[in-house]
């Protein structure tokens, strides 16, 4: 058991002719995932290190059974991207693409409203089972598998407490990045309630960072429902109001979007809180209470 | 990116938002012509990216042309500090000359992302002229709020519902939708990510027209929106942060004086979080994107011998290729002092610092 992704997986690459798609098709590939098929439009009928490739998403899901995408096409059609796979009925769709512009993603979930896909992303990591299954651009050696599940609006970052987790011997369930953007898919909300009801999960780290109130919708949420111990980190305390920190939605505005009141809310929800991205793993650790 | 209050009010004038006749100048002698040819007393506005010109003395009546000479003359070059400009101020190289209205009520008419419910919101108050967020803190109550459906955009009756909501004369209600309707498309079609109009004003005519506007765009909707970024003001960012704009880094400069470059935001912020943790105090965020070990190493070798850096250097890496990444590192010579986790990283820098001094 896991969340979202796992060996029955069947996997459909859009964008799969460019460098970035190519480089982590493969990768997943190699990891294990079950890479069925490819989309560029134009480009049906080749192929990628023996992955079909198809012109429509409709056509390569009809033809390979794939139900689940991931997409790497650039900024100015990635929105247009997703819409195409919620058309074609994917139940998942995965999208790493950074830089969409807001407008197109208000557009986006107005159409997602009405169909069934589920969205992660955009400007994420990805998904990754380990063991079973990895889609997006995360090392796939630094995990292994377990009973944490990861969930994080940061990609590198993520990197990090999983390293942490797995030199502490403690392997994940899942992670499931949800993205940098002010407007995505999957929410934590989402994901925890996903983690809460896998029998796999044990336990949960929540990375987020400043920006947007999901950390504190995320906290109530916890206090009222989750049945595991969770452990969170939010990154930019030393964030300046009124920039952007990299990522679109990582910006403190009209004073609001603090880690303090972040981790405030997460500490009243009854989250240990990690004091330094370094004690993730530790931290975790704590509250299993196998320090 | 954010543009003036003069090329806000340019830009809403062609959607149909009714703004102040007025004449953006950089010299006195324009400041009076422009007057003249408003032909009536007239309002001198300092031109600078930051909130608060009013308090900081860059707003101030003028009776006449040779008033506004005198008053373009005191705020032009100067350096003005506001709540929004930190302490360094920022220089005043325009001034807007706009005509005097007769005012009756100001009112305040925003639009923002509502992040939570992933639509953009109208957002009215009562309370104009000052700042939303105090609104909020004080009087949550006052606060009115419509979402936008992206598919029809703003609809006329929730126009309507705000205006008579926030106590609009029944023969103003219309306008008031109307200049609603031309903000909405103007956000929509220009990629906005902030457009307020504070204050809006109701003239003792009955005229409602945008005093002052403010607009921020998405720097991720640059690709289609070339005119907007061709109103960008480089004299209003930071030198250090244009200079890493045109390799495409997300670089943001901050007080202190540890130098941090790391792969990824979120790793960027953290690692400012850990050295502050530590006693340091970071120079800036700097999110250089990702890539191998062993090519990050041997740039920054090249780098460390290009610049002869001759301050503190700690290189802490993890990742594809770090065994051949570390022996680089080791092999060049160079004082990098090298560390295996975050934690001993951000130590060991904030003890080199604290050694040197």
């Amino acid at each position: 058991m896991a969340v979202l992704v796992n060996q029955e997986t069947r996997v459909l690459t859009q964008g799969i002719t460019g460098a970035t798609g190519q480089f982590h098709t493969r990768a997943c590939k190699e990891y294990g995932t079950q890479m069925v098929a490819g989309v560029t439009p134009g480009k049906g009928g080749s192929s990628f290190d023996a992955i079909p490739i198809f012109d429509t998403v409709g056509r390569a899901v009809a033809e390979t059974g794939a139900n689940a995408t991931v997409i790497y096409v650039p900024p100015p059609f990635a929105a247009d991207a997703i819409m195409e796979a919620a058309d074609a009925g994917l139940p998942l769709i995965i999208c790493i693409t950074e830089g969409i512009p807001v407008r197109d993603m208000v557009r986006v979930k107005e159409y997602l409203a009405a169909r069934s896909s589920r969205l992660l992303g955009p400007n994420c990591p990805g998904v990754i089972t380990p063991g079973e299954c990895k889609i997006g651009i995360m090392p796939g050696h630094i995990h292994c598998p377990g009973n944490i599940g990861v969930v994080s609006r940061s990609g590198t970052l993520t990197y990090e407490a999983v390293d942490q987790l797995t030199r502490l011997g403690l392997g994940q369930s899942s992670c499931v990045g949800i993205g940098g953007d002010p407007v995505h898919g999957l929410e934590f909300v989402d994901v925890l309630e996903l983690f809460n009801r896998d029998a796999a999960t044990e336990a949960v780290v929540m990375i987020g960072e400043i920006g947007g109130s999901a950390e504190e919708e995320a906290a109530a949420w916890i206090k009222a429902n989750m049945k595991k111990p969770v452990v969170g980190f939010i990154a930019g305390q030393t964030a300046p109001p009124g920039k952007r920190m990299g990522h679109a939605g990582a910006i403190i505005s009209g004073g609001k979007g603090t880690a303090r009141e972040k981790i405030e809310a997460m500490k009243q929800a009854g989250i240990r809180m990690a004091t330094s991205p370094a004690l993730i793993g530790r931290t975790l650790q704590e509250a299993l209470g196998k320090s | 990116m954010n543009i003036h209050e003069y090329q806000a009010k340019e830009l809403l004038k062609r959607y149909g938002v009714p703004v102040p006749l007025g004449k953006v100048v950089s010299t006195p002698q324009e400041a009076r012509g422009a007057a003249v040819e408003l032909g009536c007393r007239c309002v001198v506005k300092a031109q600078i990216h930051a909130g608060g010109r009013g308090k900081a003395g860059g707003v101030k009546l003028a009776r006449d042309p040779a008033d506004a000479e005198k008053k373009a003359a005191e705020i032009l070059g100067k350096n003005l500090v506001t709540h929004q400009t930190g302490p360094e101020g920022r220089q005043v190289r325009k001034v807007l000359i706009e005509q005097g209205l007769n005012i009756d009520r100001e009112l305040y008419l925003g639009m923002v992302l509502d992040r939570a419910q992933s639509r953009i919101a109208v957002i009215c108050s009562s309370e104009g002229g000052v700042e939303i967020e105090e609104v909020a803190a004080k009087n949550p109550e006052k606060i009115l709020k419509e979402l936008i459906d992206p598919a029809v955009g703003l609809l006329p009756f929730q126009c309507r519902k705000l205006a008579f909501a926030l106590g609009m004369p029944a023969e103003s209600v219309g306008k008031l939708t109307a200049m609603m309707q031309a903000l909405y498309r103007a956000f929509d079609e220009c990629d906005c990510s902030l457009a307020e109009i504070n204050p809006l004003v109701l003239t003792q005519e009955g005229q409602v027209i945008a005093l002052d506007a403010k607009m921020n765009f998405d720097s991720n909707a640059f690709f289609r929106q070339k005119e907007i970024l061709a109103l960008r003001d480089l004299h209003e960012e930071d030198p250090r942060e244009i200079e890493a704009s045109k390799y495409d880094l997300s670089y943001i400069s901050l007080d202190g004086n540890i130098a941090c470059m790391v792969n990824g935001a979120g790793l960027a912020m953290a690692t400012m979080d850990i050295i502050k943790l530590c006693g340091g105090e970071p120079a800036n965020f700097l999110d250089v994107g990702g890539g191998r070990c062993d090519v990050l190493a041997q740039g920054v070798v090249d780098a460390a011998r290009e610049l002869k850096v001759n301050v503190p250097l700690v290189v802490r890496m993890q990742g594809t290729n770090v065994d051949i990444g570390k022996k680089i590192l080791a092999d060049s010579g160079l004082p990098i002092i090298s560390a295996e986790t975050m934690a001993e990283a951000a130590e060991k820098i904030v003890g080199a610092i604290k050694s040197k001094m």
